[in-house]
């Protein structure tokens, strides 16, 4: 399994077909207390970059794009009654959506994880 | 000299001991206030109404059989609850409101008095016209010179705010498109510096969305904005000055590309306040515009009234604007309504309300027009502008001025939270000010700047206020930089200290339930 960043800071894990979704540890931390999610419903259909999920910290509303095209094949249900999870494990319990992608070779514009902690690192 | 028989003298207690906590939780003179469903009871009432005499109710099995659980008050209890509630509250009339974009300025009592005659205050929307012809000139002359101030064709008076201004002028670029046929213009450009409400707006409208980037200093990338224009743009809405507190040098460069490529301009008005009788905005192209009267003209806001939000409009869209409008014709003002309006009015797109508009607001803003004059409202943004700068100055030693670079700045000093402590933010300064006893300035808005502190002081504060403002500011601020622990939990000398504003964002308790009862 591969993980890949985009510079929204947004990952994706890679599985066979299917990519699982979430928003970068170092977004979290910028976003601060994170007090709702809105995750995309099961079978909506994604173009790479739409507006996939809704984050909403104390501070602001953020939009989250789609790292790659495909079809949405589950929220995330435990960030409705538990969004902090995305404040304790960004890049882990706090996913947003698995995604069955549909085109594999988008996969080559995103960064790996050096790549993105380089990115970060001039932010 | 007067002499004070009494002998008595204040005098400053003994320092030391902290005090115990008080029986009643009230500190001093400053009341702690239940909710007015915890008070009084059912059995009490205000007014004393004599027994009906209707024998026997007529609902049948209609009758309710629960209590229906309204507090019960006398009147004193009454006032008494809504007036400490009132002191728990910050206002203008309590001091300095740096309300960044909110243009928090005095409201001059001759507005009011102006506004409490009868002739104004007892008039009702059904009135036939004949009887409120004093009210229909007030809204012809308030018209008048919102038009002439802004140098535009028309004005829709009637939107009750900012953002329903907003989304008037955009109903109006709608129907204007939808007149000649080019329905296929669906986006609408949002620069980055504009007001978090014009997106909302396109989008409520029924347009897509799209943001153009700002420039290093803070203003409209121009050369985004015109190779993003094409077939398919309906107009831009862009914010001037900008919430990055500077004005839009290109905006007439910008209106002309918007203009060849067949789009229309909103312009938020919101910030009229700076240009107010030096720039008429109809002069730098735009096709309509909004200008808030509970801002620029002093009109309360802010639990102190409702707002008004008048829309001025070019010659281009002009025919589609809103009804009812007030009309002159010989001696006589008119209403100008679906039934009267004709063919001369044929193109508008409907109405916003179902009356006219803010009457109570229309007074107060024409008074103030007339009360400054020519002069006075040109001084109005000259002092504005003034005040900000002199913030802007004032505290570039100590707080980062993003775009403190980028020229004077416009009615509002915009600072970012670079250079604090770590783990300090913008939050904690606004806190800090509270202990100071200020309303903090606008907080992490325009979002285009890291942390941000948008400080609007507006042209009423005298120099003095001002000085006292940067004083605290920079108190507070300078122990933010030096990584001042207690600030992270203040304020301390407010009724209620740091509140978990995450917990009442992910666990809200909107609803009150007797206690005992479970809090859903």
């Amino acid at each position: 399994m591969s993980r890949y960043f985009t510079e929204d800071h947004e990952w994706v894990d890679v599985d066979g077909e299917i990519g699982t979704v979430g928003i970068s540890d170092y977004a979290q931390g910028q976003l601060g207390d994170i007090v709702f999610v809105d995750v995309p419903e099961e079978g909506k259909s994604l173009t790479k970059g739409d507006e996939a999920a809704v984050v909403e910290s104390v501070k602001a509303a953020s939009d989250v794009y789609s790292p790659v095209s495909g079809t949405v094949i589950e929220g995330n249900p435990a960030l409705a009654d538990e969004p902090a999870l995305v404040n304790s494990d960004a890049e882990g319990d706090g996913w947003f959506f698995k995604i069955g992608i549909s085109d594999a070779s988008e996969l080559d514009e995103l960064m790996d994880e050096g790549a993105y902690e380089a990115f970060v690192a001039k932010l | 000299m007067t002499i004070n028989q009494s002998g008595w003298r204040p005098t400053a207690p003994a320092s030391g001991a902290a005090a115990a906590p008080t029986f009643t939780g009230n500190k001093a003179l400053m009341l702690e206030e239940p909710l007015i469903f915890e008070i009084g009871d059912a059995h009490t009432t205000g007014v004393d109404f004599a027994e009906g005499d209707v024998a026997g109710s007529r609902l049948g099995d209609l009758t309710r059989k629960t209590p229906i659980g309204l507090p019960g008050l006398s009147e004193p209890e009454t006032v008494r609850h809504y007036t400490r509630l009132s002191r728990q509250n910050y206002a203008i009339d309590l001091g300095l409101f740096p309300l960044g974009s909110c243009t928090m300025k005095h409201n001059p009592r001759l507005n009011e008095k102006m506004a409490r005659l009868p002739g104004f205050a007892d008039v009702h929307p059904l009135q036939p016209t004949d009887t409120v012809q004093g009210a229909l000139e007030v809204i012809h002359q308030l018209a008048h010179w919102l038009v002439t101030l802004t140098g535009m064709a028309s004005v829709a008076m009637s939107p009750k705010a900012g953002a329903h201004g907003e989304l008037c002028g955009i109903l109006a670029i709608k129907a204007a498109l939808a007149k000649r046929g080019d329905t296929d213009r669906k986006v609408i450009l949002v620069p980055e510096s504009a007001h978090g409400t014009n997106p909302a707006t396109a989008a409520f409208a029924g347009f897509s969305v799209e943001d153009i980037p700002a420039t290093a200093e803070g203003r409209v990338d121009t050369a985004a904005l015109t190779a993003r224009l094409g077939p398919d743009v309906a107009g831009v809405m862009i914010t001037n000055p900008n919430t990055c507190g500077l004005f839009e040098r290109d905006l007439k460069a910008i209106s002309d590309a918007v203009h060849a490529a067949g789009g229309y301009v909103y312009c938020d008005g919101a910030n009229f306040n700076a240009i107010v009788g030096r720039v008429r905005p109809g002069d730098l192209g735009i096709d309509a515009m909004h200008i808030n009267l509970h801002k620029t003209f002093s009109t309360p806001h802010g639990g102190g009234g409702p707002g008004s939000g008048p829309v001025v409009f070019s010659d281009a869209l002009t025919p589609f604007a809103p009804l009812p409008f007030v009309e002159k014709q010989g001696d006589h003002f008119a209403l100008v309504e679906e039934e009267t309006a004709g063919d001369h009015h044929a193109s508008s797109f409907g109405r916003m309300v179902a009356f006219h508009g803010q009457m109570g607001m229309f007074t107060r803003a024409l008074t103030y027009m007339l009360s400054h004059g020519a002069d006075g409202l040109r001084q109005v943004a000259e002092d504005a502008v003034l005040n900000a700068n002199y913030i802007l100055r004032s505290l570039n030693d100590t707080l980062d001025a993003p775009f403190g670079g980028s020229g004077p700045c416009m009615h509002e000093a915009l600072f970012s939270d670079d250079g604090l402590a770590d783990g300090f933010s913008t939050i904690d300064i606004a806190k800090g000010l509270i202990d100071e006893g200020y309303h903090p300035m606008t907080m992490y808005f325009p979002l285009v700047v890291h942390g941000a502190m948008l400080v609007e002081p507006t042209e009423t504060e005298s120099k003095a206020a001002l000085d006292q403002f940067i004083g605290a500011l920079r108190s507070v601020a300078e122990r933010a930089k030096a990584g001042d622990a207690s600030l992270k939990t203040a304020p301390h000398f407010a009724p209620r200290s740091r509140l978990d504003e995450t917990l009442a964002a992910r666990k809200p308790v909107l609803v009150w339930k007797e206690p005992g009862l479970a809090v859903t």
